[in-house]
Order: structure tokens, then C-alpha cells, then sequence
């Protein structure tokens, strides 16, 4: 990438705006640093599922399952319930190779299946793992069922505990504020594996099977393999931000992993532009603080209205998310910061 | 969930349990499997049309139940025969599904017929989702109680009991589906619309008016759903605004498992299912309880399993029903993608 000596001062301005953001958040509230901290892991989930569904254009209705899958390896290594309290550097590499080896296993009998089918049989897996997380208490109690898991330990470095509040230099590193730079690294790292993979042989290969799989597989490329990679990369940042998920809650239950928050990563994914990192992560960030800006508007303005409140924010919430699908494929079908190879692509008319 | 009408009936004769309880599961299978095949019916004529499932099929099935709870709820205390007031509830659920199934069409595919296939899936996911929580909006979140106003008798078969409610929902569907096949292959409407199946350009060519023809489809396919989703209520005697997503799970996977695209498929295919749903669930229990395991007399010595005294180590429960509908869909799917009945390959992009 050749950089201007613009394009770099607008980059250090960007990253000292990041570095200095959860001060100024935690100026209006803790709260907001908690907000934003769930954002940048929307984000991290945005940019996994944009590997399955943006680039390689499988479209996966069952994502969730790897977030769970990832939380669920935290939870269950790393809390009292089965005594075990390994460290987060060992944890959250084991839960993403094993939401990895989940998509790989999602994805081996679905390879052949057309694009329909697909989202089907995803959406199908991300409920069955839902089910089992649900069930999985008797005979043997694997996940304590839909109670969940709580008293998950927070991450810790040497002396740092992120639970609690550490000062330094004056300045006061509550436990969000140090998620947020742990978050912030990780988003860092997967923004530049995504980056280098687009431009590499697999990120090409990728955008063949989604523009034409016959195609693809008569120029050479092992359509077979590189879709699993797809589903496999993917599930891997799924769990990683899974893991994070649990270190940040400690608390864990089935009830975090349902249907509706795959639909919510997908309209993230759909809104910013499939296959766009830029995009995908703006889209993210928009539709995070969809709940925060409709609390905010929406809610006093029902009780000012009607004096009660006729719509939850939460149904709200869940219609802006559908109407945001419905509208982005209606009039701007390849996102709101569309990736240049998409755009054409879905503006073209088929026959 | 479990069916109101779960009692068992004492015959006078001297019958072996196990027989009893095989038939029992075979009938409320078949009860199941034809509401299945109905909602089935919905996916596959409009998979057959424009090779595209219908994402938001499952949510008009929930609209219909719930319109017709609401009917079937404000006529309940009046002067109406009880009988009278359940098939207001349909008549009323039957022309709201429709108007729904044509809205979608409009809305979700006919602007995106010539899109890339993810364009339409999309859209129609971000249907449901709406339809889904506007029903929540003005039903409310939590499960309404089916009113029970017509008296469900139980009559004995065998060593089984099957309720009146069983038997009109079996005879209705077997209705629905003849009076559909009547339509499909007999009239001049049922020949457009296996035209358009056939080939959109050539049917347009021979003047059949390809977008009437679609728009028809999604509107059959929704009164048909309708009525499912009445029967669905009045069996479980329940409705809530999430129960269009796992019957509509359901009801694709019976339509894969037929052959989707094949209407006699989607019938096969929703009765198998429902059979084997309700097998499955009546006997993995037993099947996966390691103390009924040949040698398993006391101790197996496994992960602490204890055996004596009639205990239990049940691996998988009848809790993991909703597991089962899925598993047979990846296993179709693998093995046989084009169904029992079906020549369409899934396999082309």
C-alpha cells in the first residue's frame, strides 16, 4: 500500500482520536466506554461474517453459533464451574480453533449447496447449537443449560486484573477502558488479516465462486477448499469475539445466542456494503448505536407524545434491523459504501 | 409443546403397551406431518415458479393463527355455533395471509426478480423479521391460549386415542392437497402456472402472463398457510409470534426432503416428517439411555453413570425434538439433494 504523507497524517490523526476516545466517553459515563466496547465487537463479528458472506458470497443465517461456540470455550475454561481457570492467551486461541473446527463441520456438508439452501441449513445449525447449549445439562452438566454460566474470570495480565480500576500516569484505566485497547488490538490485527487476505490469492479466489462458481472451478481454483476456508477463517473471528464476549459479561447464557443476533451482524454486514471493510465496519458502528440513539429519541418522545410507551425499544430495534435489509437491497443493493467489484456486480442485470 | 389431547384411553382388550404407544406416536405423527406438508406446499409452488424460497413463509403461517386466535377469541362468548366461530377464524386469516403473501411478492421479490439470487434472500429475511415483530406489537409477547370452544372428543383406535381436532386436521389437509392438485393439473391456471415453472420466457411467449402467475403463487401458498397455521393453534391450543420460524423450518425441510419444487413432494415429504419427528421423539429417549444398554446392570462406569434402581442416564431426551427436523434436512441434502420426488438439482449457481 503506498501512503501519501497525507494519508498518513490522516491515519495518526484517526489513531490518536481512537486512543483518546474512551477518555473523553468516560467523561460522560462508564456506560458509554461499555457501549462502545460492544460496538467494536459487533465490528470484530461484522468482519468475520463479511469473509463468508462479502467475499466468498455464502450467505450464513447461522453465525452466531460461532460467537457462542467461542464464549462458551471461555466460559466453560475459565470459571468456577468446573473449577478450571486457565488464562486468557491459552483460552481465546483454543476458542477460536474450535469455533474454526465448528465451521468447518457447518460447512462440509453444505458445500454443494446452492445459495438459498445455504442460509437454510446455517440458520438451522446456529439453533441447534442453541438447543444443545440449552440441553446440555443432563445426564452430565456441560453448560449448566439455560441458566448459563456465571463468574467467568475477566482477563489478566501480570498484576492487571481488567475487573477492576488501575491508575497510571494520573490517568484512571477503569475495566472497560482496558477492554477497549484490548479490543482495539484485536480489531487492528483481524482489519489487517482481512486486508492482506482480499488482496491475496484466496480473497481473489473468494470473489470468483461469488461472481461464478463454475467459472471458478474451470480457471483452476479448488472451489471445495476454499469455500471451507471461507466458512473456517470466519467461524475463527466469531469465536474470538465470542471469548471476548464472556471475559467482558461473565455471564454467559443460550439466551445471548439467538437467531436475532445473526440477523443483526447480517444487516451490518448488508447496510455498510458485502465485501467492503470499510463498509462493513461503518455499518457496523451505525447500527450499534441503533438501540443507544432510539433511547435517547424514540423513548421520551412516545412518553411526551402518549405518555407511555407504546413501542419497546427492542421491537423497535429489531424493525429498524429488517427494514434496514429490505431498503439497503431495494435501492442500494451493494451497501451504503459499496466495495468497487460488488457494485458492479449487483447493480448488473441479469436475465 | 405438547398437544392438548396427550391422555391415553383404556381400551377393554388385553393389548401389549409398546403396540399402543407406536400407534399413538404414528397418529399424532400423521397429525403433525399434514399440517407440515400444508406449510410445505407454500415454500414448494413458489420454489417451483422462480427457484427462490420464500423466507417470510413461515411468518404469514403465524399471521394466520394469530388473526384467527383473534377472531375465534371476540366471537368465543357469543350466540354463534362453536363450529361456526372456528371457521370465521379461517375465513378471516385465510384473506389476510393472502393480502400478506401479495405484499410480499411485491415488495420483497418482484423488484428483485432479475438481481443476483442474495439480493431477494436478503430482503426476504429483513420480511420476516418486520412481519415477525409487528405481530408482537399487536399480539403482544406472550403465548395466547387458543380458545377451546368446540368439544374435543377422543376416540379410541387400537390401544391409541385420536381426537376430533386430529381427525379434521388430517381431513383438511388431505382436502387442501387434492383441491390444490385439482387446480395444479386440471384447470387453466394450474397450466400457466407449471408453464411458468417450466420456462418463464417460453410460458410468456405462449401468453401467460408470467407476473400474475407468481403473484398467484405467493397468494396460494399464503391461504394455504393460513389455514395451517389455524390447525397448528387449535392442536398445540397455543400461538405466539415466534412460531412461524421453527414450523417454517420444519415445513422447508419436509419440502427439501419431498423435492422441493414438487407438489406430491411436499405432501410425502411433510407426513414423513412429522412421522419421524414424532417417533424420534418418543423413543430417543429410550434409545440413548445408557442404562437400558445391554450390560449396563449397575455401574457402566462411564463419566459416573449409575444404574441401579431403575435409573436413567438419558443422553438425548425428547428435548432436542426441534433437533430433528434439521438433521434430516443436512442429511437429505447430502445423500439425496434432489429429494424422494424431485429431479431439480440444487447444486447450480
Amino acid at each position: 500500500m503506498n501512503m501519501t504523507g497525507r494519508d498518513k497524517l490522516g491515519l495518526a490523526l484517526i489513531a490518536v482520536a481512537l486512543i483518546a476516545l474512551p477518555f473523553v466517553l468516560a467523561s460522560a459515563g462508564t456506560a458509554w466506554v461499555r457501549i462502545t466496547n460492544f460496538a467494536v465487537l459487533f465490528v470484530l463479528l461484522s468482519l468475520g461474517l463479511n469473509i463468508v458472506v462479502g467475499f466468498a458470497g455464502l450467505l450464513d443465517l447461522g453465525y452466531v453459533a460461532f460467537y457462542a461456540v467461542g464464549a462458551y470455550v471461555y466460559a466453560l475454561l475459565a470459571s468456577p464451574h468446573f473449577g478450571l481457570h486457565l488464562p486468557f492467551w491459552v483460552i481465546l486461541p483454543l476458542g477460536a480453533a474450535v469455533a474454526c473446527v465448528a465451521g468447518v463441520i457447518l460447512g462440509a456438508p453444505t458445500l454443494r449447496l446452492r445459495g438459498d439452501y445455504l442460509a437454510i441449513v446455517t440458520l438451522g445449525f446456529g439453533e441447534i447449537v442453541r438447543i444443545f447449549m440449552n440441553n446440555l445439562s443432563s445426564p452430565i452438566n456441560l453448560t449448566n443449560g439455560p441458566k448459563g454460566i456465571s463468574r467467568i474470570d475477566s482477563f489478566q495480565i501480570g498484576p492487571v486484573n481488567f475487573a477492576g480500576s488501575d491508575t497510571f500516569a494520573g490517568l484512571v484505566f477503569s475495566g472497560p477502558i482496558k477492554y477497549y485497547y484490548f479490543l482495539m488490538l484485536v480489531l487492528l490485527g483481524v482489519i489487517v488479516i482481512n486486508r492482506r487476505l482480499q488482496d491475496s490469492r484466496i480473497g481473489r479466489a473468494w470473489v470468483a465462486i461469488r461472481e461464478d462458481e463454475i467459472a471458478a472451478k474451470a480457471s483452476g481454483i479448488n472451489t471445495r477448499n476454499i469455500k471451507l476456508l471461507a466458512f473456517a477463517m470466519g467461524a475463527s473471528f466469531g469465536g474470538i469475539a465470542g471469548g471476548m464476549f464472556a471475559a467482558m459479561q461473565t455471564f454467559v447464557s443460550p439466551e445471548s445466542f439467538v437467531l436475532n443476533e445473526s440477523i443483526m451482524v447480517l444487516s451490518m454486514v448488508v447496510l455498510g456494503g458485502m465485501g467492503n471493510i470499510w463498509g462493513v465496519i461503518a455499518g457496523a458502528v451505525l447500527l450499534s448505536f441503533v438501540p443507544e440513539l432510539l433511547r435517547y429519541t424514540v423513548e421520551p418522545a412516545q412518553i411526551a407524545l402518549f405518555g407511555k410507551l407504546l413501542i419497546d425499544p427492542e421491537v423497535l430495534r429489531m424493525l429498524v434491523f429488517g427494514a434496514a435489509l429490505v431498503l439497503t437491497m431495494r435501492f442500494r443493493p451493494a451497501g451504503l459504501w459499496p466495495e468497487t467489484r460488488h457494485r458492479r456486480e449487483m447493480s448488473e442485470n441479469r436475465a | 409443546m405438547s398437544p392438548r389431547d396427550a391422555g391415553t384411553v383404556s381400551s377393554g382388550f388385553e393389548r401389549s403397551p409398546t403396540m399402543d404407544i407406536l400407534l399413538q406416536q404414528i397418529i399424532n405423527g400423521l397429525t403433525t406431518g399434514s399440517v407440515y406438508a400444508v406449510v410445505a406446499l407454500g415454500y414448494t409452488m413458489v420454489y417451483g415458479v422462480i427457484q427462490l424460497i420464500n423466507f417470510a413463509h413461515g411468518e404469514v403461517v403465524m399471521i394466520g393463527a394469530m388473526v384467527a386466535f383473534s377472531v375465534i377469541s371476540a366471537l368465543a362468548g357469543g350466540s354463534l355455533p362453536p363450529l361456526a366461530i372456528v371457521l370465521a377464524g379461517v375465513i378471516a386469516a385465510i384473506p389476510a395471509c393472502m393480502a400478506i403473501g401479495y405484499l410480499l411478492e411485491r415488495a420483497a421479490y418482484r423488484p428483485l426478480r432479475h438481481a443476483p439470487r442474495l439480493a431477494p434472500l436478503i430482503t426476504a429475511i429483513g420480511m420476516s423479521i418486520i412481519l415477525q415483530h409487528l405481530a408482537l406489537l399487536i399480539w403482544g409477547r406472550n403465548p395466547l391460549a387458543f380458545p377451546q370452544i368446540i368439544d374435543n372428543r377422543v376416540f379410541a383406535i387400537g390401544g391409541a386415542a385420536i381426537s376430533s381436532v386430529q381427525i379434521a386436521i388430517i381431513l383438511m389437509s388431505l382436502a387442501m392437497m387434492a383441491g390444490l392438485s385439482w387446480f395444479v393439473y386440471r384447470t387453466r391456471f394450474g397450466i400457466a402456472i407449471r408453464a411458468t415453472a417450466e420456462n418463464v420466457h417460453v410460458a410468456g411467449l405462449m401468453g401467460v402472463n408470467a407476473d400474475r402467475v407468481i403473484a398467484a403463487t405467493f397468494v396460494i401458498g399464503a391461504g394455504l398457510g393460513a389455514v395451517a397455521g389455524v390447525m397448528y393453534g387449535s392442536y398445540y391450543g397455543i400461538a405466539h409470534y415466534t412460531m412461524g420460524f421453527s414450523l417454517g423450518l420444519k415445513a422447508f425441510s419436509a419440502a427439501v426432503l419431498g423435492g422441493i419444487g414438487n407438489i406430491a413432494g411436499a405432501m410425502l415429504g411433510g407426513i414423513l416428517l412429522g412421522l419421524v419427528e414424532a417417533l424420534g421423539t418418543g423413543y430417543v429417549g429410550d434409545l440413548t439411555d445408557l442404562c437400558r444398554w445391554p450390560g449396563a446392570g449397575g455401574d457402566i462406569g462411564w463419566m459416573g453413570a449409575h444404574c441401579a434402581d431403575g435409573a436413567h442416564f438419558v443422553l438425548f431426551g425428547s428435548n432436542y425434538q426441534e433437533v430433528f427436523a434439521f438433521l434430516m434436512l443436512i442429511l437429505v441434502l447430502v445423500f439425496r439433494p434432489s429429494g424422494l420426488l424431485g429431479e431439480r438439482v440444487s447444486e447450480r449457481a
